[in-house]
């Protein structure tokens, strides 16, 4: 050993190739050189090969005039007179549609499939716990093709079509409904609704504050729910009724008048809707598991009733665990419903991403808006989710 | 019984209508196939504090959760203070508002603070008005000598603190009959002592206690009887003194030997 | 109420139990078929509605299922006419000739009917990786994971698309279809998304912040859209980022779009099985001397993998129904053969979809439930694992 160490005025130099810090920088700078090197080859291609098939470049397409026709449109849309731009917001609208029906479906029936799994009736429980494991295990698209070809296709003819009480027609064009024509005076019913919705969430404070002040408990779900009908059904029947039908009409080859509900959209809705309940489901599950069982049995030893003990106890406990990846679940439906283009739905991957990228050969800016538009929706969501975690966590030390 | 809120009345302890305040007499209990509990005869006096002892699996934790119906027995009946125990619902929400549970891992709400945990039942269940709750809690929560914690939460507080505020949110319903299922297995040693004081305080008041433990001194300075389980049947009682001076059974011997050193 | 007498002192402190009580049975109302179908099915009046509604609806449900599956399938036939109602004057269940018929379109699409038997090879191939891999006694299980990672997806790529020195006629991808281009795509996912995966998190995880946001951006980005679109941008957008020379076919196309969309879900899951190696595992091994890659090879991505198994086999099984999606991208995979082949005007019946699809659906269960109990299987063994 030796015994002349140097004295250590500064640490002892190192050769610059090992510091692991000068490693780390050039590591880092070979990376950005090695992708902006693929950049520059993938975009000085894409030009090149743009140019020989003398594709256009830029966002002018979106003013273009359109020039053909979308089965579903939510706002005014014509092939002649519209353009690329408004086709965009057709279809962009067709998927919040559908997307927005399906979750609420696939809620109310993975809810109930996933509370029917913890029932003490083994029946209940085989039975959901069934639907779960089958619908889970089959692909998507292999349900809704099903839905589409095996079942509304295969609906009678425009000729033959089943004809339901009320004026509705069923048939392998769609689902025809009377469509309502709101006359003079359907403005006072809205009005009521409003006013019965604003006077349950009134007596629901009150009922609130009364508890607190004498103990005593009032009945607020059953007032509330007969405001929010009542009144809204008073206001019709005082105001003579002011709702008529447009019923649909069969001519030969066509029916005319009425809501059409597509047999697409039907079947979009109903894969969707119960392949996304199946996957709620187990997320409700998890969610009612996770509360232990002491917690019940705290409850009830306080003289709690089952009701009061799902209410105040369990489910504020579950939702925290459930909420997350449920809404994980719901940015997943709306992915999924890009499938609609396999069945012709025309949402908007089969709109924008199909026929306007097909017509103007512009694949890259289509395909580029497109992601931004669904990318935009899942870090929108991502983000509100970490807020609302932050803020739900249980308070710990 | 108390149906709406009169703090005044929450305040002082509660008295049993019958001199007896639970008995059980030939209960039996099976899970499937495997008989838990077998012939159980118990009678214990308003007042009375009993310790129930015994090696794990013997059914001492069934015994006490069939008291307030967390368990269903088969056989047999199960009397508190009059009311019968049977499948009617009234009768087990009676009884359960009369009976009080501590757990051996607390089971406290984590997402209410520790006044919400004591206020629950006694606006929901007692009907009282919010402010009259607080006002029993916080009696109850300097009982247990933690009025200062009233705006945490659980999982703020350390072991014993939780376990003196399960037992304050317990006593907030002024039940007659206190039920502990081995209150500090679930307790760092330093904490042990804080709940037993507790406990013991409560039995100075009179409290009737049923309560499932090792702890073999809180037993010899506050139980009048010793109860001895094992395989599902009482084997031994005796005043706590004779018990573990003298005891009679071949198990009992050998059980105390094993946890008294 | 009374007390039993004999053994029994009631209202004396002292007891002392003379004779043991044996266990008995319990009351005959609790046990057997009547107690647990008073238990479980008929509890309180709700349950006995519920038991009753359900037992009807599966009381039609199950025999019209076996009907069509079944008792009124038809089993033999030519064409059409064998499964038509107006031919044959009955009732008509599955039409399983079609699916006879149509078979080995299903399985092989229109590979050359010379060469299938190489498709067969790869087939077998794929089997003796995974069994090789999966089963937890086999020998040398590392040399397992470089077999299906390595040579496995080598020797089949050059099986499937021929080599004409070795006298393997090249078989253009347009031909490949059905069951070996829905294997195929499963597998090059399988095979590429978990390496890739593995490094975008340990990108995810670097100190390095260029890799760092590289990666996130990478993950996010890829996670935050459907397959469906980055299946068009790999479609649409990959021939025009290629030199003409080298434009790629479709199905290599559609894999590389399946293959990045997998690694960037599969990227997640591994990086929540890097946070659950505990730190004093790096700090271990840092302390040996191990460097990084080392490290990383060595100790932890072993432990951060076994850990997540479950999760990576759920993966797999999204993976394996998201294979279903190329059929949007024109490539012909099982979903897209039945499809095609539903619709040939020789079997055109009412119920020749029905059937098609009951051939999916049943390859499909077999593959996505099999892996799920694998998973079950797997999870059930860690935690047994991890007490002790």
């Amino acid at each position: 050993m030796s015994s002349e160490l140097p004295a250590a005025a500064h640490p002892a130099k190192v050769v610059f190739y090992n510091d692991p810090r000068v490693r780390s920088i050039l590591y880092q700078l070979a990376l950005c050189a090695a992708v902006a090197f693929l950049v520059y080859g993938a975009a000085s291609n894409a030009i090149e090969n743009l140019a020989r098939a003398h594709i256009a470049s830029g966002f002018g397409f979106w003013g273009h005039t359109a020039g053909f026709d979308i089965s579903q449109t939510l706002i005014e849309y014509s092939s002649r007179g519209s353009t690329y731009g408004r086709a965009f917001w057709v279809g962009l609208l067709n998927t919040l549609l559908v997307a927005g029906v399906g979750i609420v479906f696939a809620t109310i029936i993975g809810f109930v499939v996933g509370i029917a799994r913890l029932s003490r009736n083994w029946l209940v429980a085989k039975v959901a716990g069934g639907y779960v494991e089958i619908i889970r295990n089959l692909p998507l698209l292999l349900q809704l093709l099903f839905w589409y070809n095996a079942v509304l296709k295969a609906l009678p003819d425009i000729r033959d079509s089943v004809v339901l009480r009320g004026g509705i027609f069923l048939n392998n064009r769609g689902l025809f409904l009377p469509e309502p024509v709101f006359k003079t005076g359907f403005g006072a019913v809205l009005f009521a609704l409003l006013a019965g919705i604003a006077g349950a969430v009134i007596f629901y404070v009150w009922a609130r504050r009364r508890q607190e002040r004498t103990g005593q408990q009032a009945p607020v779900f059953s007032v509330a729910l007969a405001l929010l009908v009542g009144l809204p059904l008073a206001a019709f029947m005082l105001a003579g009724r002011p709702l008529g039908f447009e019923f649909p009409q069969a001519g030969r080859f066509n029916i005319t008048g009425g809501i059409e509900v597509l047999p697409e959209f039907a079947a979009l809705l109903f894969g969707l809707s119960i392949y996304t309940a199946a996957f709620i489901a187990e997320v409700v599950r998890a969610g009612i598991l996770a509360v232990s069982r002491g917690q019940t049995e705290a409850a009830y030893s306080l003289g709690l009733t089952p009701g009061r003990t799902l209410r105040l106890v369990v489910v504020p406990q579950a939702m925290r665990v459930i909420i997350p990846p449920l809404t994980s679940q719901y940015l997943n439906l709306t992915k999924n419903s890009t499938l609609a283009v396999a069945i012709g739905y025309p949402d908007l991957v089969q709109v924008f991403t199909g026929t306007v990228l097909n017509q103007t050969g512009q694949a890259v800016e289509v395909v580029a808006i497109t992601m931004l538009v669904y990318l935009c929706i899942s870090l929108g969501t991502s983000l509100l989710m970490n807020i609302y975690n932050s803020r739900m966590a249980l308070t710990e030390r | 019984m108390n149906e709406t809120g009169h703090s005044g009345s929450l305040l002082k302890p509660a008295k049993l209508k019958t001199a007896t305040a639970v008995e059980l007499a030939r209960v039996n209990k099976w899970y499937g196939d495997f008989h838990v509990l077998r012939d159980i005869d118990l009678k214990v006096m308003g007042g009375e504090r009993i310790v129930i002892c015994g090696p794990s699996g013997s059914g001492k934790s069934t015994m006490i959760r069939c008291i307030n119906r967390l368990e269903e027995h088969q056989a047999g009946h199960i009397v508190i203070d009059g009311v019968e125990l049977t499948a009617d619902l009234k009768k087990i929400d009676e009884v359960r508002r009369e009976v009080g549970m501590v757990f051996q891992h607390f089971n406290l709400f984590p997402h209410l603070s520790v006044l919400e945990n004591c206020t629950l039942a006694l606006i929901w269940v007692r009907k009282m008005p919010k402010k009259q709750a607080e006002e029993v809690a916080l009696h109850y929560l300097k009982r247990v000598k933690i009025p200062e914690q009233a705006q945490k939460y659980p999982g703020q507080l350390s072991g014993g603190q939780q376990q003196r505020v399960a037992i304050a949110r317990a006593l907030c319903m002024n039940p007659k009959i206190m039920l502990f299922d081995e209150p500090t297995s679930a307790l760092d040693p330093e904490m042990v002592k804080e709940v037993l004081d507790t406990m013991v305080h409560l039995a100075e008041d009179g409290m009737t206690m049923l309560v499932v433990t090792h702890e073999m001194g809180f037993a010899r300075q506050v139980a009048n009887r010793i109860v001895f389980m094992d395989e599902g049947q009482i084997v031994e009682t005796n005043a706590p003194e004779e018990f573990f001076a003298h005891p009679q059974h071949e198990r009992t011997k050998l059980f105390l030997g094993q946890i008294l050193r | 109420m009374t007390m039993a007498e004999g053994d029994l002192a009631v209202t004396e402190i002292a007891f002392v139990r003379h004779s043991t009580i044996g266990p008995r049975p319990p009351p005959a109302a609790m046990t057997g078929a009547l107690g647990w179908l008073r238990e479980n099915l008929f509890s309180s009046t709700f349950n006995i509605a519920l038991t009753v509604l359900i037992a009807l609806l599966l009381a039609w449900i199950i025999p019209e299922l076996v009907k069509f599956l079944l008792v009124d399938a038809v089993w033999t036939g030519a064409d059409r006419d064998a499964c038509l109602e107006s031919v044959q004057h009955r009732e008509i269940g599955a039409c399983w000739p079609f699916v006879w018929e149509r078979l080995p379109y299903f399985i092989y699409g229109s590979y050359p009917i010379p060469q299938r038997w190489r498709v067969d090879v790869f087939f077998a191939l794929l089997a003796i990786g995974i069994v090789w891999l999966l089963w937890l006694n086999a020998p040398r299980r590392d040399l397992a994971a470089f077999y299906f990672f390595v040579i496995m997806p080598v020797s089949s790529f050059i099986l499937l698309t021929g080599w004409s020195a070795i006298g393997l006629q090249p078989v253009d991808t347009v031909l490949w279809g059905g069951v070996l281009v829905t294997i195929v795509v499963a597998s090059v996912g399988i095979v590429f998304s978990l390496p890739l995966g593995i490094l975008l998190a340990l990108g995810r995880r670097s100190h390095m912040p260029a890799v760092r946001t590289l990666s996130v951006i990478f993950i996010e980005f890829v996670r935050g859209v459907p397959l469906v679109t980055v299946l068009f941008m790999a479609g649409v957008m990959l021939p025009l980022f290629v030199p003409e020379s080298l434009s790629p076919d479709k199905l290599v196309r559609a894999l590389v779009g399946i293959a990045i969309f997998a690694s960037a879900y599969m990227a997640e899951v591994v990086r929540a099985g890097l946070q659950a190696v505990p730190k004093g595992q790096y700090e271990g091994a840092m302390a040996v001397g191990l460097r990084y890659w080392q490290m990383m090879r060595l100790i932890i991505l072993p432990q951060a993998l076994k850990v997540t198994i479950p999760n990576i086999v759920n993966t797999y099984i999204g993976l394996f129904k998201d294979t279903t999606l190329v059929f949007i991208v024109g490539i012909f995979d099982l979903l897209r053969t039945i499809e095609v082949a539903r619709i040939d005007p020789k079997w055109a019946t009412p119920v020749t979809s029905t059937t098609g699809y009951v051939v999916a659906a049943i390859f499909y269960l077999i593959f996505c439930y099999g892996m799920s109990r694998y998973a079950r299987a797997m999870e059930a063994r860690l935690a047994r694992g991890d007490r002790r």
